[in-house]
Protein backbone atom coordinates (compact mmCIF):
# COMPACT_ATOMS: atom_id res chain seq x y z
CA UNK A 1 0.00 0.00 0.00
CA UNK A 2 2.40 2.61 0.72
CA UNK A 3 4.55 1.39 -1.88
CA UNK A 4 2.14 2.07 -4.27
CA UNK A 5 1.58 5.66 -2.87
CA UNK A 6 5.08 6.57 -2.93
CA UNK A 7 4.87 5.59 -6.41
CA UNK A 8 1.89 7.70 -7.29
CA UNK A 9 3.22 10.67 -5.70
CA UNK A 10 6.86 10.26 -7.49
CA UNK A 11 5.23 9.52 -10.95
CA UNK A 12 3.27 13.03 -10.37
CA UNK A 13 6.47 14.98 -9.15
CA UNK A 14 8.22 13.36 -12.31
CA UNK A 15 4.86 13.98 -14.48
CA UNK A 16 4.68 17.79 -13.83
CA UNK A 17 8.42 18.17 -14.94
CA UNK A 18 7.55 16.70 -18.00
CA UNK A 19 4.92 18.30 -19.23
CA UNK A 20 7.09 21.58 -18.48
CA UNK A 21 10.28 20.03 -20.80
CA UNK A 22 9.04 17.90 -23.93
CA UNK A 23 11.64 17.17 -26.40
CA UNK A 24 11.10 17.52 -30.29
CA UNK A 25 12.03 16.01 -33.43
CA UNK A 26 11.41 17.07 -36.80
CA UNK A 27 11.52 14.45 -39.54
CA UNK A 28 11.36 15.06 -43.02
CA UNK A 29 9.52 12.57 -44.85
CA UNK A 30 9.71 13.60 -48.60
CA UNK A 31 8.58 17.32 -48.48
CA UNK A 32 9.62 20.14 -50.15
CA UNK A 33 11.49 22.20 -47.43
CA UNK A 34 9.00 24.99 -47.05
CA UNK A 35 7.56 23.43 -44.01
CA UNK A 36 10.86 22.66 -42.59
CA UNK A 37 11.83 26.18 -43.06
CA UNK A 38 8.60 27.55 -40.82
CA UNK A 39 9.23 24.87 -38.19
CA UNK A 40 12.81 25.82 -38.11
CA UNK A 41 11.87 29.43 -37.70
CA UNK A 42 9.61 28.44 -34.73
CA UNK A 43 12.84 28.18 -32.46
CA UNK A 44 14.05 31.76 -33.77
CA UNK A 45 13.72 34.40 -31.50
CA UNK A 46 10.97 35.97 -33.04
CA UNK A 47 8.45 33.27 -32.33
CA UNK A 48 10.79 30.90 -29.95
CA UNK A 49 9.04 28.23 -28.84
CA UNK A 50 11.41 27.59 -26.09
CA UNK A 51 9.09 29.39 -24.06
CA UNK A 52 7.24 25.93 -23.66
CA UNK A 53 10.19 24.46 -22.52
CA UNK A 54 10.45 23.04 -25.47
CA UNK A 55 14.00 21.54 -27.32
CA UNK A 56 14.36 20.83 -30.73
CA UNK A 57 16.43 17.28 -30.40
CA UNK A 58 18.09 15.32 -33.27
CA UNK A 59 17.36 11.90 -31.67
CA UNK A 60 14.54 9.89 -31.75
CA UNK A 61 14.93 8.11 -28.17
CA UNK A 62 14.84 11.58 -26.67
CA UNK A 63 12.22 12.72 -27.60
CA UNK A 64 8.12 13.55 -26.90
CA UNK A 65 6.86 15.01 -29.99
CA UNK A 66 7.33 13.90 -33.83
CA UNK A 67 6.94 16.54 -36.28
CA UNK A 68 6.26 15.22 -39.79
CA UNK A 69 6.30 17.02 -42.77
CA UNK A 70 5.72 15.94 -46.48
CA UNK A 71 3.67 12.64 -48.45
CA UNK A 72 5.96 9.91 -47.38
CA UNK A 73 8.05 8.15 -50.60
CA UNK A 74 8.29 4.34 -51.42
CA UNK A 75 12.37 4.80 -49.68
CA UNK A 76 11.05 6.89 -47.37
CA UNK A 77 8.38 4.87 -45.76
CA UNK A 78 10.47 2.32 -43.37
CA UNK A 79 12.69 5.07 -41.64
CA UNK A 80 9.67 6.54 -40.65
CA UNK A 81 8.40 3.81 -39.24
CA UNK A 82 11.79 2.70 -37.48
CA UNK A 83 11.88 6.56 -36.35
CA UNK A 84 8.44 6.29 -34.82
CA UNK A 85 9.20 2.67 -32.86
CA UNK A 86 12.21 4.56 -31.49
CA UNK A 87 10.35 6.79 -29.65
CA UNK A 88 9.77 5.73 -26.00
CA UNK A 89 5.99 5.75 -24.84
CA UNK A 90 3.72 8.41 -24.29
CA UNK A 91 4.39 9.87 -27.52
CA UNK A 92 2.71 13.02 -29.94
CA UNK A 93 2.40 12.99 -33.51
CA UNK A 94 1.90 16.18 -35.24
CA UNK A 95 1.69 16.42 -39.09
CA UNK A 96 2.97 19.61 -40.86
CA UNK A 97 1.47 20.60 -44.05
CA UNK A 98 -1.07 19.74 -46.27
CA UNK A 99 1.21 17.05 -48.14
CA UNK A 100 0.86 15.29 -44.96
CA UNK A 101 -2.91 15.33 -44.34
CA UNK A 102 -3.27 14.21 -48.23
CA UNK A 103 -0.84 14.32 -50.61
CA UNK A 104 -1.43 17.90 -51.48
CA UNK A 105 0.36 19.37 -54.76
CA UNK A 106 1.73 15.76 -55.19
CA UNK A 107 -1.47 14.42 -55.94
CA UNK A 108 -0.70 11.89 -58.60
CA UNK A 109 3.43 11.24 -57.95
CA UNK A 110 4.03 8.33 -58.54
CA UNK A 111 6.55 7.97 -55.79
CA UNK A 112 4.09 9.04 -53.48
CA UNK A 113 2.48 6.67 -50.78
CA UNK A 114 0.63 9.63 -49.76
CA UNK A 115 -0.43 10.43 -46.10
CA UNK A 116 1.29 10.45 -43.07
CA UNK A 117 -1.85 8.23 -41.07
CA UNK A 118 -1.25 5.32 -43.62
CA UNK A 119 2.04 4.94 -42.29
CA UNK A 120 2.16 5.69 -38.72
CA UNK A 121 -0.77 7.07 -36.24
CA UNK A 122 -1.20 10.58 -36.45
CA UNK A 123 -2.47 12.78 -33.05
CA UNK A 124 -3.04 16.78 -34.79
CA UNK A 125 -2.83 17.88 -38.04
CA UNK A 126 -1.68 21.60 -38.85
CA UNK A 127 -3.41 22.47 -42.55
CA UNK A 128 -1.33 25.07 -44.75
CA UNK A 129 1.53 25.25 -47.20
CA UNK A 130 3.25 25.59 -45.46
CA UNK A 131 1.53 26.67 -42.01
CA UNK A 132 2.86 29.74 -40.54
CA UNK A 133 4.99 29.74 -37.65
CA UNK A 134 2.41 30.72 -35.66
CA UNK A 135 0.08 27.79 -36.65
CA UNK A 136 3.22 25.35 -35.85
CA UNK A 137 2.91 26.22 -32.49
CA UNK A 138 -0.54 26.50 -31.83
CA UNK A 139 -0.68 22.59 -33.29
CA UNK A 140 2.32 21.79 -31.13
CA UNK A 141 0.54 23.14 -27.62
CA UNK A 142 -2.53 21.60 -28.44
CA UNK A 143 -0.57 18.07 -28.77
CA UNK A 144 0.73 18.72 -25.32
CA UNK A 145 -2.44 18.81 -23.67
CA UNK A 146 -3.45 15.53 -25.27
CA UNK A 147 0.20 14.11 -24.64
CA UNK A 148 -0.57 14.99 -20.93
CA UNK A 149 -3.81 13.07 -20.93
CA UNK A 150 -1.70 10.29 -22.57
CA UNK A 151 1.05 10.34 -20.23
CA UNK A 152 -1.89 9.84 -17.16
CA UNK A 153 -3.30 7.14 -18.64
CA UNK A 154 -0.03 5.25 -19.70
CA UNK A 155 1.26 5.31 -15.91
CA UNK A 156 -1.80 4.42 -14.77
CA UNK A 157 -1.62 1.11 -17.23
CA UNK A 158 2.12 0.85 -15.69
CA UNK A 159 1.07 1.41 -11.97
CA UNK A 160 -1.85 -1.44 -12.88
CA UNK A 161 1.02 -3.94 -14.37
CA UNK A 162 3.33 -3.52 -11.33
CA UNK A 163 0.78 -4.15 -8.84
CA UNK B 1 47.16 1.99 -38.52
CA UNK B 2 45.18 -0.27 -36.05
CA UNK B 3 42.63 -2.26 -37.74
CA UNK B 4 40.05 -1.94 -35.40
CA UNK B 5 40.07 1.59 -35.69
CA UNK B 6 38.65 1.42 -39.07
CA UNK B 7 34.78 1.55 -39.47
CA UNK B 8 31.92 3.50 -41.74
CA UNK B 9 29.48 5.57 -39.78
CA UNK B 10 25.98 5.86 -41.39
CA UNK B 11 24.68 9.42 -41.12
CA UNK B 12 21.24 9.95 -42.24
CA UNK B 13 18.47 10.49 -43.10
CA UNK B 14 16.67 12.60 -40.67
CA UNK B 15 18.77 15.53 -38.58
CA UNK B 16 17.62 18.38 -36.47
CA UNK B 17 18.87 21.86 -39.15
CA UNK B 18 17.72 19.65 -42.12
CA UNK B 19 17.05 20.65 -45.66
CA UNK B 20 17.51 17.26 -47.25
CA UNK B 21 17.54 14.00 -45.81
CA UNK B 22 20.31 11.95 -47.44
CA UNK B 23 22.12 9.20 -46.51
CA UNK B 24 26.15 9.55 -46.51
CA UNK B 25 28.61 6.21 -45.59
CA UNK B 26 31.38 7.68 -44.35
CA UNK B 27 34.51 5.50 -43.95
CA UNK B 28 36.78 6.29 -40.88
CA UNK B 29 40.02 5.62 -39.67
CA UNK B 30 40.17 6.30 -36.26
CA UNK B 31 38.95 10.04 -36.34
CA UNK B 32 40.09 11.02 -40.21
CA UNK B 33 37.76 10.44 -42.67
CA UNK B 34 38.90 8.06 -45.27
CA UNK B 35 36.32 8.24 -47.90
CA UNK B 36 32.38 8.98 -48.40
CA UNK B 37 29.57 7.17 -50.16
CA UNK B 38 26.94 9.56 -50.87
CA UNK B 39 22.87 8.06 -51.18
CA UNK B 40 20.85 10.73 -52.48
CA UNK B 41 16.66 9.43 -53.56
CA UNK B 42 15.06 9.66 -50.19
CA UNK B 43 13.34 12.70 -51.59
CA UNK B 44 12.26 11.76 -54.65
CA UNK B 45 8.68 12.11 -55.77
CA UNK B 46 8.49 11.93 -59.59
CA UNK B 47 7.83 15.61 -60.04
CA UNK B 48 9.31 15.24 -64.00
CA UNK B 49 6.52 12.73 -64.56
CA UNK B 50 3.86 14.99 -62.81
CA UNK B 51 4.74 17.68 -64.72
CA UNK B 52 3.70 16.48 -67.85
CA UNK B 53 0.41 15.22 -67.03
CA UNK B 54 -0.44 18.68 -65.75
CA UNK B 55 -1.43 22.09 -67.51
CA UNK B 56 1.05 24.82 -68.23
CA UNK B 57 -0.90 26.51 -65.25
CA UNK B 58 -0.60 23.98 -63.54
CA UNK B 59 2.22 23.31 -63.57
CA UNK B 60 3.74 26.73 -62.26
CA UNK B 61 2.26 25.43 -58.11
CA UNK B 62 4.18 21.65 -58.39
CA UNK B 63 7.06 23.64 -60.06
CA UNK B 64 7.13 25.98 -56.84
CA UNK B 65 7.37 23.10 -54.28
CA UNK B 66 10.40 21.06 -55.65
CA UNK B 67 12.29 23.54 -53.20
CA UNK B 68 10.36 25.37 -50.65
CA UNK B 69 13.79 27.42 -49.98
CA UNK B 70 14.25 28.67 -53.57
CA UNK B 71 10.88 28.23 -54.88
CA UNK B 72 11.02 31.83 -56.45
CA UNK B 73 13.83 30.84 -58.92
CA UNK B 74 12.25 27.55 -59.97
CA UNK B 75 9.05 29.65 -61.48
CA UNK B 76 10.67 32.04 -62.82
CA UNK B 77 13.34 29.42 -64.90
CA UNK B 78 10.06 27.94 -65.90
CA UNK B 79 8.13 30.84 -67.03
CA UNK B 80 11.23 32.27 -68.41
CA UNK B 81 11.87 28.95 -70.58
CA UNK B 82 8.20 28.86 -71.53
CA UNK B 83 8.00 32.52 -72.41
CA UNK B 84 11.05 31.83 -74.71
CA UNK B 85 8.86 28.68 -76.39
CA UNK B 86 5.88 31.17 -76.82
CA UNK B 87 7.68 33.66 -78.10
CA UNK B 88 6.70 36.62 -76.48
CA UNK B 89 8.52 39.38 -74.38
CA UNK B 90 7.21 40.41 -70.76
CA UNK B 91 6.80 43.80 -69.62
CA UNK B 92 9.66 45.83 -68.48
CA UNK B 93 8.30 46.34 -64.70
CA UNK B 94 6.95 42.54 -64.53
CA UNK B 95 11.02 41.63 -64.98
CA UNK B 96 12.32 44.23 -62.43
CA UNK B 97 9.60 42.38 -59.97
CA UNK B 98 10.67 39.10 -60.68
CA UNK B 99 14.35 40.25 -59.97
CA UNK B 100 13.85 41.28 -57.10
CA UNK B 101 11.68 38.66 -55.35
CA UNK B 102 14.80 36.91 -56.58
CA UNK B 103 16.96 38.75 -54.90
CA UNK B 104 14.68 38.68 -51.49
CA UNK B 105 15.09 35.08 -51.88
CA UNK B 106 18.66 35.06 -52.33
CA UNK B 107 19.03 37.47 -49.09
CA UNK B 108 16.44 34.95 -47.25
CA UNK B 109 18.27 31.50 -48.02
CA UNK B 110 21.94 32.56 -47.42
CA UNK B 111 20.75 34.11 -44.14
CA UNK B 112 19.62 31.30 -43.36
CA UNK B 113 22.43 29.57 -44.24
CA UNK B 114 24.62 31.72 -41.92
CA UNK B 115 22.75 30.66 -38.94
CA UNK B 116 22.98 26.77 -39.92
CA UNK B 117 26.71 27.34 -39.99
CA UNK B 118 26.65 28.50 -36.67
CA UNK B 119 24.99 25.94 -35.72
CA UNK B 120 26.95 23.22 -37.17
CA UNK B 121 29.89 24.42 -35.39
CA UNK B 122 28.00 25.01 -32.18
CA UNK B 123 27.28 28.74 -32.09
CA UNK B 124 23.88 29.23 -31.50
CA UNK B 125 23.95 32.95 -30.94
CA UNK B 126 25.07 33.44 -34.65
CA UNK B 127 21.80 30.96 -35.80
CA UNK B 128 19.41 32.83 -33.84
CA UNK B 129 20.91 36.24 -34.25
CA UNK B 130 20.68 35.90 -38.01
CA UNK B 131 17.17 33.86 -37.97
CA UNK B 132 15.87 37.36 -36.35
CA UNK B 133 17.48 38.92 -39.08
CA UNK B 134 16.21 36.91 -41.82
CA UNK B 135 12.64 37.28 -40.23
CA UNK B 136 12.76 41.22 -41.82
CA UNK B 137 13.29 39.83 -45.13
CA UNK B 138 10.22 37.26 -44.70
CA UNK B 139 8.22 39.70 -43.20
CA UNK B 140 8.80 42.30 -46.63
CA UNK B 141 8.14 39.05 -49.08
CA UNK B 142 5.16 38.46 -46.92
CA UNK B 143 4.11 41.98 -47.60
CA UNK B 144 5.05 41.49 -51.62
CA UNK B 145 3.10 38.18 -52.38
CA UNK B 146 0.94 37.74 -48.82
CA UNK B 147 2.91 34.68 -48.21
CA UNK B 148 6.65 33.62 -46.22
CA UNK B 149 7.24 30.56 -48.24
CA UNK B 150 6.39 29.53 -51.78
CA UNK B 151 5.38 33.11 -52.96
CA UNK B 152 3.96 32.42 -56.29
CA UNK B 153 4.61 35.31 -57.38
CA UNK B 154 5.60 34.12 -61.03
CA UNK B 155 3.62 33.51 -63.63
CA UNK B 156 3.64 32.65 -67.12
CA UNK B 157 3.46 36.51 -68.62
CA UNK B 158 4.29 38.39 -66.01
CA UNK B 159 4.40 38.81 -62.13
CA UNK B 160 0.71 38.61 -60.42
CA UNK B 161 1.22 41.46 -57.53
CA UNK B 162 2.28 44.90 -57.57
CA UNK B 163 5.22 46.70 -55.83
CA UNK B 164 3.49 49.70 -54.68
CA UNK B 165 5.28 53.28 -53.46
CA UNK B 166 5.11 52.34 -49.76
CA UNK B 167 6.22 48.78 -50.50
CA UNK B 168 9.70 50.40 -52.05
CA UNK B 169 9.96 52.68 -49.42
CA UNK B 170 9.84 49.78 -47.02
CA UNK B 171 12.09 47.82 -48.85
CA UNK B 172 14.70 50.44 -48.96
CA UNK B 173 14.69 51.09 -45.26
CA UNK B 174 14.88 47.39 -44.49
CA UNK B 175 17.76 47.05 -46.79
CA UNK B 176 19.56 49.41 -44.99
CA UNK B 177 19.17 47.78 -42.11
CA UNK B 178 20.15 44.37 -43.42
CA UNK B 179 23.51 46.55 -45.05
CA UNK B 180 24.43 46.89 -41.50
CA UNK B 181 23.89 43.55 -39.87
CA UNK B 182 25.58 41.77 -42.90
CA UNK B 183 28.74 43.84 -42.56
CA UNK B 184 28.65 42.43 -38.87
CA UNK B 185 28.29 39.27 -39.52
CA UNK B 186 31.36 39.43 -42.30
CA UNK B 187 33.50 40.94 -39.43
CA UNK B 188 32.10 38.23 -37.11
CA UNK B 189 33.05 35.33 -40.16
CA UNK B 190 36.40 36.66 -41.06
CA UNK B 191 37.30 38.00 -37.19
CA UNK B 192 36.11 35.93 -34.41
CA UNK B 193 38.33 32.97 -33.47
CA UNK B 194 36.02 30.83 -32.37
CA UNK B 195 34.58 30.49 -35.80
CA UNK B 196 38.07 30.79 -38.40
CA UNK B 197 39.44 28.51 -35.92
CA UNK B 198 36.57 26.00 -37.67
CA UNK B 199 36.48 27.54 -40.60
CA UNK B 200 39.96 27.94 -41.62
CA UNK B 201 41.39 25.24 -43.65
CA UNK B 202 38.60 22.56 -43.37
CA UNK B 203 37.19 21.20 -46.37
CA UNK B 204 38.98 22.81 -49.01
CA UNK B 205 38.29 22.27 -52.40
CA UNK B 206 40.56 22.78 -54.51
CA UNK B 207 39.96 25.41 -58.47
CA UNK B 208 40.94 21.72 -59.82
CA UNK B 209 38.30 19.62 -57.64
CA UNK B 210 36.04 21.74 -58.22
CA UNK B 211 35.60 22.00 -62.17
CA UNK B 212 36.12 17.78 -61.96
CA UNK B 213 33.11 17.50 -59.71
CA UNK B 214 31.35 20.07 -61.37
CA UNK B 215 30.64 22.34 -58.58
CA UNK B 216 28.42 25.10 -59.22
CA UNK B 217 27.31 28.31 -57.53
CA UNK B 218 28.65 29.78 -53.94
CA UNK B 219 31.24 26.87 -53.58
CA UNK B 220 32.59 27.13 -57.24
CA UNK B 221 33.10 31.11 -56.29
CA UNK B 222 34.54 30.71 -53.04
CA UNK B 223 37.41 28.23 -55.35
CA UNK B 224 38.26 31.28 -57.50
CA UNK B 225 35.44 30.06 -60.61
CA UNK B 226 34.27 32.99 -61.76
CA UNK B 227 30.52 31.17 -62.66
CA UNK B 228 27.95 33.92 -61.68
CA UNK B 229 25.09 33.35 -64.95
CA UNK B 230 23.48 36.82 -63.66
CA UNK B 231 26.95 38.07 -65.65
CA UNK B 232 28.08 35.34 -67.73
CA UNK B 233 24.64 34.82 -69.29
CA UNK B 234 22.70 37.43 -68.04
CA UNK B 235 18.32 36.78 -67.69
CA UNK B 236 15.62 39.22 -67.51
CA UNK B 237 17.40 43.02 -67.14
CA UNK B 238 20.78 41.59 -64.88
CA UNK B 239 22.78 43.42 -67.80
CA UNK B 240 20.86 46.76 -66.52
CA UNK B 241 22.22 47.22 -63.01
CA UNK B 242 25.59 47.57 -62.11
CA UNK B 243 26.95 44.62 -59.69
CA UNK B 244 30.63 42.92 -58.88
CA UNK B 245 30.55 39.05 -59.23
CA UNK B 246 31.87 37.65 -55.75
CA UNK B 247 34.87 35.09 -56.04
CA UNK B 248 37.36 34.45 -53.36
CA UNK B 249 40.25 31.66 -53.16
CA UNK B 250 41.12 30.25 -49.78
CA UNK B 251 39.10 27.63 -50.68
CA UNK B 252 37.73 26.72 -47.58
CA UNK B 253 34.32 26.94 -45.56
CA UNK B 254 35.56 30.22 -44.35
CA UNK B 255 35.89 31.23 -48.22
CA UNK B 256 32.32 30.07 -49.01
CA UNK B 257 31.19 32.22 -46.06
CA UNK B 258 32.63 35.13 -47.27
CA UNK B 259 31.45 34.49 -50.72
CA UNK B 260 27.98 33.64 -49.83
CA UNK B 261 28.10 37.17 -46.83
CA UNK B 262 29.17 39.37 -49.88
CA UNK B 263 27.35 38.71 -52.33
CA UNK B 264 23.92 39.43 -50.11
CA UNK B 265 25.34 43.20 -50.23
CA UNK B 266 25.44 42.81 -53.75
CA UNK B 267 21.85 41.23 -54.30
CA UNK B 268 20.84 44.59 -51.42
CA UNK B 269 22.66 47.10 -54.10
CA UNK B 270 20.82 45.04 -57.06
CA UNK B 271 17.35 45.29 -54.92
CA UNK B 272 18.61 49.05 -54.58
CA UNK B 273 18.82 49.66 -58.29
CA UNK B 274 15.80 47.68 -59.38
CA UNK B 275 13.23 50.14 -57.14
CA UNK B 276 15.04 52.98 -58.62
CA UNK B 277 14.89 51.44 -62.64
CA UNK B 278 11.09 50.27 -62.44
CA UNK B 279 8.78 52.37 -64.17
CA UNK B 280 4.94 52.43 -64.32
CA UNK B 281 3.57 50.06 -66.49
CA UNK B 282 1.54 46.59 -66.95
CA UNK B 283 2.58 43.51 -64.72
CA UNK B 284 0.99 40.72 -67.33
CA UNK B 285 0.52 40.02 -71.17
CA UNK B 286 -2.20 37.84 -72.11
CA UNK B 287 -0.85 34.29 -73.19
CA UNK B 288 -2.38 31.69 -74.89
CA UNK B 289 -3.31 27.97 -73.46
CA UNK B 290 -1.51 26.43 -75.68
CA UNK B 291 1.99 26.38 -76.32
CA UNK B 292 3.81 26.25 -79.98
CA UNK B 293 5.94 23.49 -80.79
CA UNK B 294 9.00 23.23 -80.35
CA UNK B 295 12.07 22.87 -77.96
CA UNK B 296 14.07 25.44 -75.75
CA UNK B 297 16.29 25.68 -72.04
CA UNK B 298 16.45 28.40 -69.60
CA UNK B 299 18.75 28.61 -67.06
CA UNK B 300 18.84 31.16 -63.90
CA UNK B 301 21.17 31.37 -60.73
CA UNK B 302 19.78 30.33 -57.79
CA UNK B 303 21.14 30.84 -54.38
CA UNK B 304 22.93 27.32 -54.82
CA UNK B 305 24.23 27.63 -57.98
CA UNK B 306 22.71 27.58 -61.56
CA UNK B 307 19.69 26.34 -62.38
CA UNK B 308 18.66 24.75 -65.51
CA UNK B 309 15.34 23.65 -67.48
CA UNK B 310 15.06 22.28 -70.69
CA UNK B 311 11.46 22.08 -71.85
CA UNK B 312 9.86 20.94 -74.61
CA UNK B 313 6.13 21.46 -76.21
CA UNK B 314 3.91 19.03 -78.69
CA UNK B 315 1.60 21.43 -79.47
CA UNK B 316 -1.05 20.95 -76.39
CA UNK B 317 -1.14 22.51 -73.70
CA UNK B 318 0.78 20.53 -71.29
CA UNK B 319 4.43 20.07 -71.75
CA UNK B 320 5.98 17.09 -73.87
CA UNK B 321 8.61 16.99 -71.22
CA UNK B 322 10.45 19.26 -69.06
CA UNK B 323 14.01 18.21 -67.57
CA UNK B 324 15.36 20.17 -64.53
CA UNK B 325 18.74 20.19 -62.80
CA UNK B 326 19.08 21.75 -59.76
CA UNK B 327 22.61 22.74 -58.12
CA UNK B 328 22.59 20.99 -54.91
CA UNK B 329 23.15 17.56 -57.18
CA UNK B 330 25.79 19.29 -58.93
CA UNK B 331 27.42 20.61 -55.35
CA UNK B 332 26.66 17.12 -53.42
CA UNK B 333 29.86 15.31 -55.50
CA UNK B 334 31.95 17.71 -54.56
CA UNK B 335 31.93 16.36 -50.68
CA UNK B 336 34.14 13.89 -51.30
CA UNK B 337 36.90 16.07 -52.29
CA UNK B 338 36.44 17.97 -49.50
CA UNK B 339 35.88 15.12 -46.93
CA UNK B 340 39.17 13.21 -47.57
CA UNK B 341 41.39 13.86 -44.83
CA UNK B 342 39.17 15.74 -42.84
CA UNK B 343 38.20 14.98 -39.06
CA UNK B 344 34.90 13.52 -38.13
CA UNK B 345 34.30 16.64 -36.01
CA UNK B 346 34.74 19.04 -38.97
CA UNK B 347 32.16 16.75 -41.20
CA UNK B 348 28.98 18.86 -39.93
CA UNK B 349 30.48 22.28 -40.60
CA UNK B 350 31.60 20.97 -44.10
CA UNK B 351 28.45 19.34 -45.38
CA UNK B 352 26.80 22.40 -44.51
CA UNK B 353 28.99 24.19 -46.28
CA UNK B 354 27.71 23.22 -49.98
CA UNK B 355 24.39 24.07 -48.53
CA UNK B 356 22.42 20.84 -48.16
CA UNK B 357 21.39 18.37 -45.28
CA UNK B 358 22.24 14.94 -43.78
CA UNK B 359 21.88 13.39 -40.12
CA UNK B 360 22.42 10.92 -37.88
CA UNK B 361 19.98 8.53 -36.56
CA UNK B 362 21.18 4.89 -37.85
CA UNK B 363 22.77 2.08 -36.39
CA UNK B 364 26.70 1.41 -36.93
CA UNK B 365 28.45 -0.90 -39.73
CA UNK B 366 31.83 -1.71 -39.39
CA UNK B 367 34.13 -1.52 -42.01
CA UNK B 368 37.53 -2.45 -42.52
CA UNK B 369 39.13 -0.32 -44.91
CA UNK B 370 41.86 -2.50 -45.64
CA UNK B 371 40.12 -6.11 -46.34
CA UNK B 372 36.85 -4.24 -47.64
CA UNK B 373 34.82 -6.83 -45.05
CA UNK B 374 32.18 -5.21 -43.28
CA UNK B 375 29.86 -6.27 -40.40
CA UNK B 376 26.85 -4.89 -38.61
CA UNK B 377 26.87 -4.60 -34.94
CA UNK B 378 23.80 -4.38 -32.47
CA UNK B 379 23.55 -2.94 -29.37
CA UNK B 380 25.31 -5.18 -27.08
CA UNK B 381 28.47 -4.61 -29.59
CA UNK B 382 27.80 -1.12 -28.86
CA UNK B 383 27.79 -1.48 -25.12
CA UNK B 384 31.09 -3.36 -24.68
CA UNK B 385 32.32 -0.37 -26.28
CA UNK B 386 31.13 1.71 -23.46
CA UNK B 387 33.19 0.22 -21.23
Amino acid sequence: MLKSQIYKIKTKVINKARIKSPWMMHFDATSCNGCGIEILACLTPKYDIERFGIVEKGNPRHSDILLVTGAVSYKMKDRLKLIYDQMPEPKIVIVVGVCGISKGIYQGCYNIIGPIDKVIPVDIYVPGCPPRPEAIIDGVIKGLTLWKAKLEKYDEKKENEKY
Amino acid sequence: MNEDTCYTLPLGPQHPALIEPEYLKIHLDGETIVNVDINLGYMHRGIEKALQQRTYQQDQFLIEKICGICSSIHTLTYCNAIEKLLEVDIPERAKYIRMIVAELERLHSHMLWVGIAGYEIGFDTVFHMSWRDRELVMELLENISGKRVGYSMNTIGGVRRDISKDMAENIRTIMDKIDIRLNHYINVFVKDSTITKRTKNTGILTQKDAIKYSAVGPVARASGISCDLRKKAPYLLYDNVDFKEITHNTNDVESRAVVRLKELLESTKIIRQCLHLMQKGELTIKIPDTVPEGETISHGEAPRGEIFYYARSDGTDKPYRIKIRTPTLSNIHSLQAMLKGQQLADLPIIVASIDPCFSCTDRITLLNTRTGMSKSVDATYLKTLKR
